[in-house]
């Protein structure tokens, strides 16, 4: 059985190929690294698994099931979670309900139930409140749970969004350039956050990340890219010797 | 200073906070039960339409404040649920089931209207939320048959199962009931994963999306509740205004009541409340300063012989009985908010408190927001 796989992935914006007959798979448990230079496609292929864009070309298939038709909002259902570039919390709510709010898809309460606040809404949010909060303690956030997300630091932010992508309790996770804007100490934490959610919640990730030693850290294979095509495959040691990637970096 | 310690999850979905902030409530409670006995019917009439009020801002503030969908056409949904409602009255239609008619009507209204939300944000939805104001505007005046037309509608006071809510005390009690009611209802929304759907489209669509939020049905629950809260409040309104023009459901308050939620304080439902008593009770109190200030000038000019205060204090009271000075009033009171408290009134309250709760050691930086970061525009 494929955990996730991308078959011959393309997308055209206008004239320009994007992504240009793209294939790889991530396996169960394992950490999956896209590098490349800027404009390389590295978020096109995030923005492509999580459905924002619709391919051209090409299929993608999460545990033996076909999702390039399902719908953005049903993803996260199916078990994939993701953080973004440039950071897309909700600003002006806590925390909390910023993890809370990933809970959504667990959800089992209607709309008339809600009006209500029937005990089984109360009972159902403190069954988020638990999940939420095992995640809290994972991820050492107890001091920032009831601030405002936009009184927190950049960093905390970071980890807020991993915190809250799993609060969904994915089987993939997609990390878009975890540690941007992090320096060098915070970026050594985001290696080990990473390493736990592999070793102790079991989770597959799929990253897209520029700083090497973060990508060699963590990384069990590594796909680059340039110019939306891919150039090799394998461990990082073997991608980053790899004459095309260097080429591809330096311009030689 | 309190400190509140946590014990149970259980703590934090309470309706209220802890036993002082119930009590609080509790002591509000009184107050508002117990006005009718202490003050005259003049100014009972006039806190009615801050319960009224109340319950337009709460619909607003659902859409605008925790959703982020502008409209600028509210009053529309506020005339079609009057006018259900006093259509369905002058039917036979018994008051409860008049009320959930007028309700129903304004929902179905709200998921139309709703339906072009769902590929337009900010200035457009604006704009498309106005045209629809102005259609409906225009149907009250030429569907005569139903709405009487420019000749209007007289609409009768309040019975229901037999008991008649004639006196102005009487119907003030119903409309804080049914602003009580409203509030409690739509916490309950905002404590559970609707409310938090709400919040996370308007900070962030994308992640919204992505954490498994269908945008279009979230988006159309807000229309379709905040459409039926404003039916709700039309029906009141109907009762209090007791005749029905068209003219009355104009753009200018579908402005104003998008004025209440912003000085009220966007985004927190006592800031609805706030706005309320803002919008409702300012022309009352210029329609009082308007005799008070000259008066009070004029006796103090009399007192220390300067007849030059008695002058201005005339000019003042001149001056404010102007047209138009009201609605100039409230366009400058609202650039002010915007400029000076982008949080409302709400904003005010919250400073004011943690000022008590913490003196002497208040901070005012506690308050200010560091910048803020870019944040992806490209997937828009």
């Amino acid at each position: 059985m494929t955990f996730f796989q991308a078959e011959n992935l393309a997308i055209n914006f206008g004239g320009i190929r994007a992504v240009d007959n793209v294939s790889f798979a991530v396996d169960k448990g394992e950490v999956f690294t896209i590098i490349g230079p800027n404009g390389a496609g590295k978020t096109t292929i995030f923005n492509l698994v999580s459905r924002i864009y619709q391919p051209t070309a090409g299929r993608l298939l999460f545990e033996d099931r076909d999702i390039t038709a399902t719908p953005p909002h049903r993803i996260a259902e199916l078990g994939i979670a993701r953080t973004f570039q440039n950071i897309e919390l909700f600003e002006h709510a806590t925390l909390l309900q910023n993890l809370l709010l990933a809970r959504h898809v667990h959800r089992k309460t209607g709309f008339f139930s809600e009006l209500m606040f029937l005990p089984s809404v109360r009972r159902m949010e403190i069954e988020h409140r638990e999940a939420v909060e095992k995640v809290i303690d994972f991820l050492d956030l107890q001091q920032y749970r009831d601030a405002l997300v936009v009184n927190l630091p950049y960093g905390v932010r970071k980890i807020a969004e991993l915190a809250r992508a799993l609060s969904t309790d994915p089987r993939l996770l997609l990390l878009d350039e975890p540690s941007s804007g992090l320096n060098v100490e915070e970026t050594d934490e985001m290696a080990f956050w990473i390493e736990d959610i592999k070793n102790l919640l079991g989770i597959s990730v799929l990253m897209v990340e520029h700083d090497m030693k973060l990508v060699t850290a963590v990384s069990d294979r590594v796909l680059a890219l340039n110019y939306g095509r891919p150039l090799a495959t394998g461990t990082p040691q073997e991608v980053q010797s790899h004459p095309e990637v260097i080429r591809a970096y330096l311009g030689a | 200073m309190r400190f509140l310690f946590k014990t149970a999850y259980e703590q934090d979905i309470r309706l209220f906070r802890d036993g002082t902030t119930a009590a609080w409530y509790g002591v509000l409670a009184v107050i508002v039960l117990a006005l009718p006995v202490l003050m005259s019917r003049y100014y009972i009439g006039e806190i009615t339409w801050v319960f009224i009020y109340g319950i337009c801002g709460v619909s607003l503030m659902v859409l605008v404040g925790y959703t982020g969908l502008v409209s600028l056409g509210h009053a529309a949904f506020l005339g079609i649920g009057a006018y259900a409602h006093a259509f369905f009255l002058q039917h036979g239609v018994p008051w409860v089931a008049s009320v959930a008619l007028a309700v129903l009507i304004t929902t179905a209204c709200g998921i139309i209207v709703g339906l072009p939300a769902l590929r337009m944000t900010g200035i457009y939805l604006a704009i498309a939320t106005l045209a629809f104001a102005v259609i409906i505007q225009e149907v009250f005046t030429r569907w005569e048959a139903v709405t009487g037309g420019f000749a209007g509608m007289a609409v009768d006071k309040p019975v229901i199962f037999g008991l008649h809510f004639d006196s102005e005390a009487s119907f003030y009690y119903l409309c804080a009931a049914i602003l009580a009611l409203t509030l409690v209802l739509t916490q309950n929304l905002l404590r559970s994963s609707t409310g938090r759907a709400w919040v996370a489209i308007r900070d962030s669509e994308i992640a919204a999306q992505s954490m498994g939020v269908h945008l279009p049905l979230y988006k159309s629950m807000a229309f379709a509740y905040s459409a039926a809260v404003m039916g709700l409040a039309g029906a009141l309104f109907a009762h209090k205004i007791a005749y029905l023009a068209p003219d009355i459901f104009s753009i200018l308050f579908s402005i104003q009541l998008l004025l209440l939620v912003i000085v009220g304080g966007l985004g927190s439902l006592h800031g609805a409340v706030f706005g309320a008593i803002f919008v409702a009770l300012l022309p009352p109190t210029i329609a009082i300063l308007r005799d008070a200030i000259p008066a009070a000038m004029a006796n103090f000019a009399s007192a220390t012989g300067i007849g030059v205060i008695g002058t201005i204090g005339r000019g003042i009271g001149e001056f404010l009985k102007k047209p138009g000075v009201e609605a100039g009033i409230f366009g400058l009171i609202l650039v002010l908010v915007i400029l000076v408290e982008p949080a409302g009134i709400y904003g005010r309250w919250v400073k004011l408190k943690l000022f008590f709760s913490t003196f002497p050691m208040y901070k005012r930086d506690s308050f200010k927001r560091q910048k803020n970061y870019m944040r992806s525009e490209r997937l828009r």
